[in-house]
């Protein structure tokens, strides 16, 4: 027989969350709820929710699910079950404490990754339908404080840090300077109108990473190319509104992004090597704005380096030499394909390469994804537990002899250094660009 | 016993036929008019190729890795769908009843076979039944309803089994029989069995989706 909705064990405290909750009523949780449902939602719900026979076959598609040893909480659908199958159910008319568990199991327990709707045989999409979940948590003000503060910085600054806008061309000359010792005539053009590429990058390489700003400076200079990047806001492409729900947001980052490219009139964007971003760009910002593709054609990193190597615009000195394993980040490779583009980069790049099992499209999740990382601290331990499938796959390859990881994507390596240190893995986790700058053939 | 015979037979089979074929076109319409008023986009990546290939994979037995991971389960499920579409169809009494009632000539299964096809229906019915009990990721997911939905997909073949052999009571049984089928009809357009309706679209859908935008398998 049916169970009930059982509550999350332990109840971590956000103030987001706490604070969002306080202000709250019934009436306006079953308004803003059946706002949603009706208003904003379509066939896609109506028809997930219907057709769904609840049969648990996506419960293996789900890292948090395998992870938590096999809780069916954590499942898939188990998911949909304590959050809209209940709302619609009780047409809008849940209680506070239903919310609260409703908003930590959709910001926390899903990472959007969509590898369960690869498992069901409708290939019904969990993400999507927790997508709907984090709207209306969004709309009654009840995001997780970490993530809704990089929301208010985008909304105020457009960028994810709260970067300062003198504060970015800075870097970039700080960067331009530093590379200037390796190789003497290197630029970072600022500002190059009808350049081909405009590069762009996430707020945290500025701010914590960037060096990755220094490399890829290297790699666009030796490649030869006709790039720029944006001295203006609309140089960072990365979007945290896109997970917690603030579609109209989403939307104004990414106009300032297309609009940036416009106004440099460039032919394409390249963007670092970042999932959550390429998502954004690529599959839901432009389609809010109304695009069904981008309005100017985006290039992940792994497809960029992909050219320069074939092209023989970038060419090997010394392949790098430790067995290398690769972890195929949801966003790129479930969301774009770029599995075998990425193959032959690291093939080219590396003496070996040790495939962990699964990969490509069923590779398991970082469980960084999908915002959850950047629901902070408080969660932390809620993504480690959740993916000890993630280092038991890692173990796995390490043990046939893999000792770097390389995972072409922002979330994936934060998730994955975390794994690293709480299992013991003790990998090297790099981004293709860490080996392509340190193995290239450089002036 | 006869005039309820002549009842659920006549007046009642076609107002089960009829509400099974207007309310599947209305939810498939109103599924249509759904997307075209809310969602308009879908359309736009929808791709014949692509949907067709995912709904090839998921046609055909282990050609998805998660039926691979199942085997038992795929087993189970394929022999239950074909069982369960073929038989009621091709049944050589009901192949009788179309031609005299519709002049519809259909070939028609031994009935040695159909017995067989038939037990398999109840049977795969008690190990969904078995799986709901036992498996917790199922079991959490399970409602009462569940429950009734197999007892109603089982019942036709049940009670046709029993009218079929004659084992006890057949004019009972026989108007149980047709009556059972015939919620069953009615059931699949406004119940979760219209998966049966919507199973080509969601797997259209994410196809195409996979195929179009993301370039990659779903399955
Ligand atoms: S984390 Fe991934 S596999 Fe798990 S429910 Fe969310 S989208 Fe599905
Ligand atoms: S596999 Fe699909 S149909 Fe089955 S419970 Fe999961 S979401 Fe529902």
């Amino acid at each position: 027989m049916n169970e009930p909705v059982k509550k999350v064990a332990e109840i971590i405290p956000d103030e987001g969350i706490d604070a969002g909750l306080a202000r709250l009523t019934e009436d306006r949780i079953e308004n803003t709820i059946l706002r949603v449902l009706n208003g904003e939602t379509g066939a896609r719900l109506k028809v997930y929710v219907e057709t769904c026979i609840h049969c648990g076959l996506c419960s293996e598609g789900c890292h948090y699910y395998l992870s938590y040893d096999k809780d069916p909480r954590y499942s898939p659908a188990g998911k949909v079950k304590q959050t809209l199958w209940e709302m619609i159910r009780k047409k809008g008319r849940v209680d506070k404490a239903f919310m609260r568990q409703a908003v930590v199991i959709a910001a926390t327990q899903c990472n959007m990754c969509k590898r369960c709707a690869m498992y069901c045989p409708f290939g019904i999409d969990v993400a999507y339908l927790m997508s709907v979940v984090r709207r209306i948590t969004h709309l009654l003000g009840l995001t997780p404080q970490y993530i809704q503060a990089t929301a208010h910085s985008h909304s105020v600054n457009m960028n994810q840090m709260w970067i300062k806008e003198d504060e970015w061309p800075d870097t970039l000359q700080w960067q331009e300077d530093e590379a200037r010792s390796e190789i003497p005539h290197l630029r970072i053009p600022l500002e190059k109108e009808g350049a081909d590429i405009m590069y762009s990058v996430i707020g945290p390489e500025p701010k914590f990473q960037a060096q990755l700003i220094y490399q890829a400076a290297v790699i666009m200079n030796v490649a030869g190319v006709n790039w720029t990047m944006p001295a203006t806001p609309g140089w960072d492409n990365s979007d945290m509104a896109m997970f917690t729900g603030d579609n109209e947001l989403m939307g104004r980052i990414k106009r300032v992004h297309f609009e940036t490219a416009g106004r440099l009139k460039v032919k394409k964007i390249v963007m670092g090597e970042c999932g959550h971003a390429f998502r954004s760009v690529y599959d839901m910002g432009n389609r809010w704005l109304g695009w069904k593709m981008p309005p100017i054609p985006v290039f992940h990193a792994i497809e960029f380096y992909y050219d320069m190597i074939r092209e023989g615009r970038i060419r090997i000195a010394q392949k790098y030499a430790e067995p290398v394993t690769f972890h195929d980040p949801c966003n790129v490779v479930r969301g774009r394909g770029l599995h075998e583009k990425a193959r032959y980069v690291v093939n080219a790049m590396c003496d070996t390469l040790i495939e962990m099992h699964p990969n490509r499209e069923h590779n398991y999740c970082c469980c960084a994804g999908g915002g959850v990382i950047n629901c902070g601290p408080p969660y932390k331990m809620v993504r480690i537990d959740g993916n000890r499938i993630k280092a038991e796959q890692l173990f796995a390859v390490k043990a046939r002899g893999a000792r770097t990881l390389i995972a072409p994507c922002h979330n994936c390596h934060s998730g994955l250094e975390d794994i690293n240190h709480y299992y013991g893995l003790e990998m090297n986790i790099k981004f293709i660009g860490d080996i392509l700058y340190q193995v290239m053939k450089k002036p | 016993m006869h005039d309820i015979y002549q009842f659920v037979s006549g007046p009642l089979a076609r107002l089960a036929f009829t509400v099974f074929v207007i309310g599947s076109l209305y939810r498939l319409v109103q599924m249509f008019v759904l997307v075209y008023r809310k969602e308009k986009f879908i359309f736009s990546f929808m791709s014949w190729k692509y949907s067709l290939r995912s709904i090839f994979h998921w046609i055909i037995p282990f050609a998805a890795v998660n039926m691979q991971q199942q085997p038992i389960m795929t087993l189970v499920t394929f022999t239950f769908h074909i069982c369960l579409l073929v038989t009621p169809v091709f049944l050589l009494s009901h192949a009788v009843l179309w031609e005299e009632r519709w002049n519809i000539r259909l070939w028609s299964l031994p009935d040695q076979l159909s017995d067989i096809m038939t037990l398999a229906v109840i049977g795969c019915c008690f190990f969904f039944w078995g799986r709901r009990i036992k498996l917790p990721e199922v079991r959490y997911l399970t409602f009462a309803s569940d429950y009734a939905l197999l007892g109603m997909v089982a019942a036709p073949f049940v009670t046709g089994l029993i009218a079929y052999h004659q084992w006890i009571d057949y004019p009972f049984f026989m108007i149980l029989h047709i009556l059972s089928g015939e919620i069953l009809l009615m059931a699949v357009p406004f119940t979760r069995l219209s998966h049966m309706l919507f199973w080509p679209f969601t797997r259209a859908y994410m196809g195409s989706e996979f195929g179009n935008v993301r370039h990659a398998r779903d399955w």
